[in-house]
């Protein structure tokens, strides 16, 4: 058996996956993991103050689209959104600065949590108004072909999202005007406390889009590889100017819908089922040791990682609070 | 049997239209339903249809004419049997033409020189021409919003723009007014320059979430990352007789955000210079309207560069006993009580605030050091008004000044009205502002 068919064998999918691919991708799903984690500490601390949305448990989302990414792809989504920053490569002592509100946050301190962007990455928010950055991203999709040129824009929602109206309405914009957009909808079975069997009508949220003729996948979006497939293909249609794009992850939160939920919707029983059978970082772990990748390499990456987070909290919890004069500045630009 | 054909009422705000072109000759016979004539109103060129069967006894309004009042009668309908009526008036001596305009069909004609620099247009046009010229100084200025492409603009304000820059640069949205306001944020947040038309400012409580929470506010919250260059523009204020869901002003409501500028023209000159700058600014603008100032005209610099500055008043008439503060519709308003004032002996002098958000504390409170007494004029409520806030600022910044109390004339407090009568009640009125001027300058 030669090299290549025992790679096809191990992940099951059309499209090329080497060992640094797939190590890179699990570096950035535990890099979310152990960010998280630590950000739920700080929290508990108080370092971390109002609303806290984690993201554990739908690492393969963004890590498996965020793979695709080209230069000059914009990005939005929620007020759930440490993850995606990370995936943007944002760097995360930022990210934690902002979260303990200090100066060196992405936003001096003056977003918090569900408010965080960076241009020079292409992330656009962070927003912390249900469903409103789903018009936004349609906008910056907008850009892209007023300007002509061949970049998307990633559009991440949740479930909870998909009942709002402006969705539709970007839906049909979208549609009519064939802007390169990817709506990609991170159904995590809950809009805070509501599954969406008790909030959506109809089988799919996915199914939606066939009323503005919008071409959808629903996707294991617990399956990095499954996640990163569906995004290749979503990708060259939309780049190829045909329109936008539905991707409808099938996912799961493991901790409240913030800091502050005690959960008590489900049982702890669904939520362990999931861990032990379904876990994304364990599913991708478990193809890299197939690879051949040895413990000690995975011990390698695990301490830097922690490393990383580590040192992340840390500058943050040095940061210093942003100085009282920033109350007035950045109010306008003029 | 003779009947008149009147000049008809095509749109809420029409007091006057151009018939353009009669579609019947004089001795035609006509069936009810069928079409008589073209008349272009303030906001399109409609059809008029024949209510009554007869012979077209006399057609009274030449084609071309414009300015004709409604209810003007522009033609004589008579029995199909019989000849003209000998004694009807010729349009010379129609009492109903109160001036006389010769037939144009060229509309540049329309537009009257005043001196070398500058043309006596109207505030549509001012508005038209404002975004022309940006957008042909900038390509990533285009402009969106309900109905302004294919169609022209409900109100006019966009005709012609897609016949000169195409339909990747005017764009007809769906009627969804909260999902384009975002594709609009987005596209600014994209590095563009969106006008987004709201075909009235009534509808763009819809899209409230989206001016406030992700246009005003976004820049703040990244720490100055991202700025929203968007003008948000589109008629604002009472209309004439469409009730309380279409008639309002919603110039306290934005100027309560930090993050939005409001600016809120009253002449054409007001609405070329603000809008250019407000189009050239990196901040998003809510660009306040009046339908009923679309059809006046004033005089305008050609001036492609012509701009005014956000944030500064403008004194209209100098004055030393009393000071009225006003904006949009209501500055003429102001201005016609300043001259029966003046007969009455009382020198008032009108500012024109032309932005609200800033404000030009500046220009207010030295006008207050100058006259010792204020009255503001607004069509809005008077609950948290502009005025309440001017009252405040004078009360903070020049107290020792006044003679007498800060005094507001407002709309009232209530729900716009349909009926005619109470609609003007509800509304301010020149004498409401003269009258609280004649009280604040008993005071002393």
């Amino acid at each position: 058996m030669n090299k290549n068919t025992s790679k096809k064998s191990i992940v099951s999918s059309k499209n090329n996956y080497d060992l640094d691919l797939l190590q890179n991708m699990y570096k950035k799903m535990l890099l979310i993991r152990r960010f998280e984690e630590k950000a739920g500490q700080l929290y508990g601390m108080g370092k971390i103050g109002g609303f806290c949305h984690l993201y554990i448990g739908q690492e393969a989302v963004v890590v498996g689209i965020q793979s695709v990414q080209i230069e000059g792809d914009s990005v939005v989504t929620s007020y759930r959104d440490h993850g995606h920053m990370l995936a943007c490569d944002m760097d995360p002592k930022g990210v934690m600065a902002e979260l303990t509100g200090r100066e060196d946050g992405y936003s001096k301190g003056k977003g918090g949590s569900m408010h965080m962007f960076s241009r020079e990455k292409g992330f656009f928010g962070g927003h912390g108004i249900v469903a409103a950055q789903v018009p936004i991203g349609a906008g910056l999709a907008f850009a892209h072909k007023y300007n002509g040129n061949k970049n998307v824009a990633i559009t991440y929602f949740g479930d909870g999202a998909a009942n709002q109206g402006q969705v539709y309405e970007s839906y049909n914009i979208a549609a009519l005007w064939k802007l390169p957009v990817i709506f990609v909808i991170e159904n995590n079975k809950y809009g805070m406390g509501t599954s969406v069997n008790r909030s959506s009508a109809g089988d799919n949220l996915s199914d939606r889009g066939k009323a503005y003729g919008i071409v959808a996948d629903i996707v294991d979006g617990m399956d990095v590889i499954a996640v990163r497939d569906a995004a290749l293909k979503a990708m060259d249609y939309c780049r190829s100017g045909k329109g936008p794009y539905i991707l409808e992850m099938k996912t799961y939160r493991y901790r409240g819908h913030s800091m502050s939920d005690p959960a008590k919707y489900r049982t702890r029983d669904e939520v362990d089922e999931i861990r032990q059978n379904s876990d994304p970082i364990d599913n991708i772990k478990s193809i890299l040791v197939k690879f051949g990748l040895k413990d000690e390499s995975l011990k390698v990456i695990d301490t830097e990682i922690k490393s990383i987070v580590g040192n992340a909290a840390t500058f943050a919890q040095e940061s210093l609070e942003p100085s009282e004069a920033e109350l007035f500045t950045d109010i306008t630009i003029n | 049997m003779s009947i008149e054909i009147l000049m008809p009422a095509l749109s809420p705000t029409m007091e006057e239209g151009t018939l353009s072109k009669w579609l019947v000759s004089e001795g035609d016979i006509v069936n009810s339903g069928d079409l008589l004539a073209e008349i272009e109103t303030d906001k399109a060129t409609m059809e008029v249809e024949a209510v009554d069967e007869g012979k077209i006894g006399q057609i009274l309004i030449s084609e071309g004419t414009e300015g004709v009042k409604v209810n003007t009668p522009i033609a004589i309908l008579i029995g199909s049997n019989e000849a003209p009526h000998p004694t009807i008036k010729k349009i010379a001596e129609n009492p109903y033409i109160e001036k006389a305009i010769l037939p144009t069909k060229n509309k540049d004609k329309e537009i009257l020189k005043t001196d070398s620099n500058s043309s006596f247009i109207t505030v549509r046009e001012a508005l038209r021409n404002a975004m022309a010229e940006e957008m042909r100084d900038d390509n990533n200025v285009f402009v969106m919003g309900e109905e302004v492409a294919e169609y022209q603009g409900a109100y006019k304000v966009t005709q012609g723009l897609l016949d000169e820059f195409g339909d990747k640069r005017v764009y007809d949205t769906p009627i969804t007014e909260h999902g384009f306001t975002g594709v609009g944020i987005g596209a600014a947040f994209g590095n563009l320059k969106p006008i987004v038309e709201f075909m009235t400012f009534n509808f763009a409580m819809q899209a409230m979430d989206q001016i406030i929470n992700s246009a005003a506010k976004t820049l703040y919250m990244s720490g100055g990352q991202m700025g929203c260059p968007i003008v948000f523009r589109g008629p604002n204020g009472a209309a004439s007789r469409v009730g309380a869901q279409h008639s309002q002003c919603y110039a306290s409501w934005y100027a309560h955000c930090p993050g939005l500028k409001v600016v809120t023209p009253w002449s054409s000159a007001d609405a070329k210079g603000l809008l250019k700058s407000a189009i050239r600014d990196p901040d998003p603008v809510i660009f306040l309207e009046n339908e009923v100032m679309y059809g006046q005209s004033f005089d305008c610099p050609d001036d492609s560069d012509f701009t005014l500055p956000i944030g500064k008043a403008h004194i209209e008439k100098s004055g030393k006993d009393v000071t009225i503060i006003s904006f949009s519709i209501m500055v003429g308003k102001s201005l016609e009580a300043a001259e029966i004032l003046n007969d009455k002996g009382i020198d008032a002098e009108v500012i024109n605030l032309r932005s609200l958000r800033p404000l030009d504390t500046e220009t207010i409170i030295n006008s207050v050091k100058k006259t010792n007494r204020v009255v503001t004029c607004e069509e809005g409520f008077p609950f948290s008004g502009i005025g309440s806030e001017i009252s405040a600022v004078i009360n903070e910044n020049a107290f020792d000044w006044l003679d007498a109390p800060v005094t507001r004339v407002t709309g009232k407090d209530v729900p716009m009205p349909y009926a005619a009568n109470l609609e003007k009640l509800a509304l301010p009125q020149v004498d409401d502002i003269v009258n609280s001027c004649i009280n604040v300058c008993n005071k002393s």
